[in-house]
């Protein structure tokens, strides 16, 4: 290992800020899913590279675990998205105020 | 060497990234989020976790994205039909993801410089490695993993339905 660890920790954390960002960035549901998946990954790479530098495999089957998680979770938000937009006939997240009361 | 493939690839995935967020079009969101994906596989190769590697080629760029793909080209989403926050929220949102990130940054410098461990393994990332792992001692969360799937597959057909009877 040449690369030190605290370079891949803040590799990791520009990503999330990124992911972060973009969830609050834009009003497209579809683009917050996708920065939702961008921090997923940034935590997936840290995983790897604990795993790797302490010789350890059970952080790369934890990666595994968050990958069927996130396959999942994009299933369903994209049929949850898909019915919204059948409803209001756009994705936008401010149209999504009903339960304002 | 190393060291400059890991100083690239980051600058890739950074740039990228970035695209992800502030391209207007949907659909090159997208495609850059791809190209994401291709670059942090590029570093699970440089981290010795081949398998991983290939395994997150195939889920997030192969089904994932374009999944992702399928519904903005559903849903017709363009340029033209993009919604976009005010000018004051925008500015507002970078302002809070950099605190985020100086808040984070400032934690991780004052990180002790951790060890590696002594006797370097290479071979943890290959895939008979990861089997023993996945099947001693994580065969439960396997099982309730595929039951996840179970769960979220007959949930997104539900959702998808027209109406339900």
């Amino acid at each position: 290992m040449q690369i030190s660890i605290n370079w891949y920790l803040l590799l990791s954390a520009v990503l999330f800020t990124i992911g972060v960002l973009g969830v609050l960035f834009r009003r497209n549901a579809i683009i917050i899913f996708m920065s939702i998946e961008l921090m997923l990954n940034a935590v997936n790479l840290l995983l790897v590279a604990f795993s790797s530098y302490l010789s350890d495999s059970k952080g790369q089957v934890f990666v595994f675990f968050i990958m069927a998680v996130a396959a999942a979770e994009v299933a369903v938000g994209l049929a949850i998205l898909m019915s919204v937009y059948r409803n209001s006939k756009s994705t936008d997240i401010n149209s999504l105020n009903k339960l304002k009361g | 060497m190393t060291t400059y493939l890991f100083y690239f690839l980051s600058f890739l995935a950074i740039m990228f990234a970035l695209m992800v967020v502030l391209s207007k079009n949907p659909i090159h969101s997208v495609l850059y989020l791809v190209l994401t994906f291709f670059a942090i596989a590029g570093h699970y190769v440089l981290l010795n976790a081949q398998f991983l590697a290939a395994v997150h080629i195939i889920v997030y760029a192969g089904a994932i994205m374009v999944l992702f793909l399928f519904v903005i080209m559903l849903l017709n989403l363009n340029k033209e039909t993009e919604p976009h926050k005010s000018l004051w929220l925008k500015g507002m949102a970078a302002v809070a993801s950099g605190s985020l990130l100086v808040v984070l940054v400032g934690s991780l410098k004052n990180a002790g410089q951790m060890q590696a461990a002594a006797p370097y393994n290479g071979s943890i990332g290959l895939i008979e490695n990861l089997g023993q792992t996945l099947f001693h001692e994580f065969l439960l969360p396997f099982e309730v993993a595929s039951i996840l799937l179970l769960g979220a597959m007959v949930g997104a057909v539900m959702l998808g339905k027209k109406s339900i009877k």
